[in-house]
């Protein structure tokens, strides 16, 4: 697994209603109808800054608050690949390893915005993530993604992972 | 985090509620941190998220769901549908429910977390899940229920199944009794606090101690309900006469073991709670109600207020009480929980008060609270409300501002025109 991208950082306790509004998702549930609507209440002129590659960076118990699943099918939709945060909500988390959208648990707090961002997993140790800022020469070490999560991510989705299964029973 | 003993206890029992439902809905002998296949006793889907549950299920080849006994699905978001749009959601749902046999719990029947409760489907040591973060409502009835989203809900319905990772628990020891004008949503509000919205992340909360037995199921679906607010995954009360009552028949309930291990543990003791208050625009910007008293609500603009009760006031009860002694001379909005509670509240006089106190009785149903539907509150609005969320924008317009505090508080409020102690009323 190899993801680079442009940081583009938010803080602590980023809320799914901050991510796409509960009214945009009643208007259409179609994710490249959503992305221009992404972090609107928290930057109204965020989502047209969004270039495919970029990657989301925030604090800690990213994505808390309502379940609603196009709080990732929006941010996958806008072509980010993972999102970097100290911790996330378990809804949020979940949703996003069933969209085959990465979560990767971190310390942020030396990312900066617009920082280029590098990451792969450490294969000589535990599977671990490293997390090279590209911009400022800083190397992290991100927590490795649960084994049994893993497959599903690489699938990219639960969609095909599930289809995977059925055919292989 | 969970300390392990240094050797394996032999055949010692250490298990948390959590840990006892989740090993024997698995089938393994599990403890926190393991990550399990379970099967799920039922499963509540709301029009918010069942579009694109439908839409998963049949990318992952869905044909039939596993036991449409067991699948519950409610229109409380859109309730009534506010536009085309998402008419054509009811639409889909209904047909998709029609031809599997699931049963939809139609517009004004009430939020779907709460006809879950009502339902009498979810009892001691089921695992339920819903497609709605306050799916952890349930776990007031000794169940171990949590939310989950539109992908897993759809794989959900067509294994029956769900893995979970076993959670840790933060033991909540409530003692003693709350005073006077002091109600369930002040504990929880305490509660948030404390922990803030990620102390309990990824945890369960289990609830203990002789406070529970004052606490009506009501008021226990009140600190489940926001025990998501602390990011925890579940939030369970044992069992006891007032679930046994509640639910119309015994059941063997599910309790800890004496040598559980948790990660932490809290201690309320109720007497000393405070009338509390959440600050926008955070669940966990808590403070006394005293301390923000004063603050005009709805100011000017509009003479609105948002007054929510979630649980019913029975007869002569404390909220009865404060209620009787209020009338409010400005407007408030009143969205019953369910259909089941507005017609005891119709039985009992209530709405006849709400309704000549100037009361606007809304649809039951949970869409006002994220701006799904419903009145949109106007710019600079300061709103108090009975929900369980005040992030900014949440009811649809980011330039309001919502406070969240116990009915009493927001009785209080409706009286006054302005935050106050409902003590002093």
């Amino acid at each position: 697994m190899t993801i680079k991208g442009r940081a583009r950082v938010f803080g602590d306790d980023i809320n799914t209603d901050y991510i796409i509004t509960s009214r945009r998702k009643r208007e259409s549930l179609d994710p490249q109808y959503l992305r221009a609507y992404l972090f609107e209440e928290l930057d109204p002129n965020f989502a047209a800054t969004i270039q495919p590659g970029d990657l989301i960076v925030a604090g800690k118990n990213f994505g808390c608050g309502s379940a609603m699943e196009v709080a990732v099918t929006a941010v996958r939709g806008a072509g980010i690949e993972a999102i970097l945060a100290r911790t996330f909500s378990r809804t949020y988390y979940r949703n996003a390893v069933n969209n085959g959208l990465y979560p990767l648990i971190c310390d942020t707090s030396l990312i900066h915005e617009g920082d280029r961002i590098f990451i792969t997993q450490d294969i000589t140790q535990d599977g671990g993530l490293l997390i090279a800022n590209e911009t400022t020469g800083e190397i992290v070490r991100g927590e490795p993604i649960p084994s049994t999560l893993l497959p599903i991510l690489t699938a990219g989705g639960l969609v095909p992972h599930f289809r995977l299964k059925l055919t292989r029973r | 985090m969970r300390v392990r003993p240094a050797l394996p206890s032999l055949n010692v029992p250490d298990q948390t509620i959590s840990e006892k439902i989740l090993s024997a809905k698995s089938a393994e002998n599990t403890r926190a941190g393991d990550v399990v296949t379970c099967k799920i006793a039922v499963a509540m889907g709301t029009d918010g998220c069942i579009p694109m549950a439908i839409d998963y299920f049949e990318a992952m080849g869905g044909e039939q769901v596993f036991a449409p006994e067991k699948i519950f699905f409610a229109l409380d978001h859109y309730a009534p549908a506010p536009s085309q749009k998402t008419a054509e959601l009811h639409r889909r749902i209904r047909d998709f429910a029609a031809r599997q046999g699931v049963r939809v719990w139609e517009i004004g029947d009430g939020i779907g977390n709460r006809l879950m409760v009502e339902s009498g489907r979810v009892l001691p040591g089921a695992l339920a899940v819903g497609a709605d973060s306050h799916a952890v409502t349930y776990g007031a009835l000794n169940a171990f229920a949590t939310g989950i989203g539109s992908s897993d809900l759809a794989a959900a319905m067509i294994t029956g199944e769900i893995w979970l990772r076993v959670p840790e628990s933060i033991k909540i020891a409530l003692n003693g009794e709350l005073a006077p004008g002091v109600f369930a949503k002040d504990v929880a509000l305490a509660l948030a606090r404390q922990l803030r919205a990620d102390g309990a992340n990824y945890q369960a909360l289990e609830f203990c101690g002789p406070g529970i037995a004052s606490f009506e199921i009501d008021d226990r679906l009140v600190l489940a309900n926001l025990s998501v607010e602390m990011g925890a995954k579940n939030g369970i009360f044992p069992a006891d006469e007032k679930t046994f009552a509640y639910l119309g028949k015994k059941f063997e309930p599910v309790e800890p073991d004496a040598n559980a291990i948790y990660a932490r543990e809290i201690s309320l003791d109720l007497a000393r709670i405070e009338p509390q208050i959440a600050l926008p625009h955070k669940v966990d910007q808590v403070v006394d109600v005293a301390e923000a008293a004063g603050t005009p609500v709805q100011s000017g603009l509009s003479r609105d207020l948002y007054w929510r009760p979630r649980s019913r006031f029975p007869p002569g009860s404390r909220h009865s009480q404060v209620r009787r002694r209020t009338r409010a001379r400005r407007t408030t909005r009143h969205h019953a929980a369910s259909r089941s509670v507005l017609e005891t509240l119709t039985a009992d006089g209530t709405l006849t008060d709400f309704i000549q106190m100037g009361a606007v009785i809304v649809t039951p149903g949970g869409g006002s609270c994220c701006g799904a539907c419903g009145e949109i509150p106007g710019d600079g609005v300061n709103v108090i409300s009975t929900a369980n969320r005040n992030f900014k924008g949440r009811m649809g317009n980011s330039s309001a501002s919502i406070y969240l505090a116990s009915p009493a508080s927001c009785a209080a409020a409706a009286v006054t025109g302005k935050i106050a102690d409902p003590r002093a009323l």
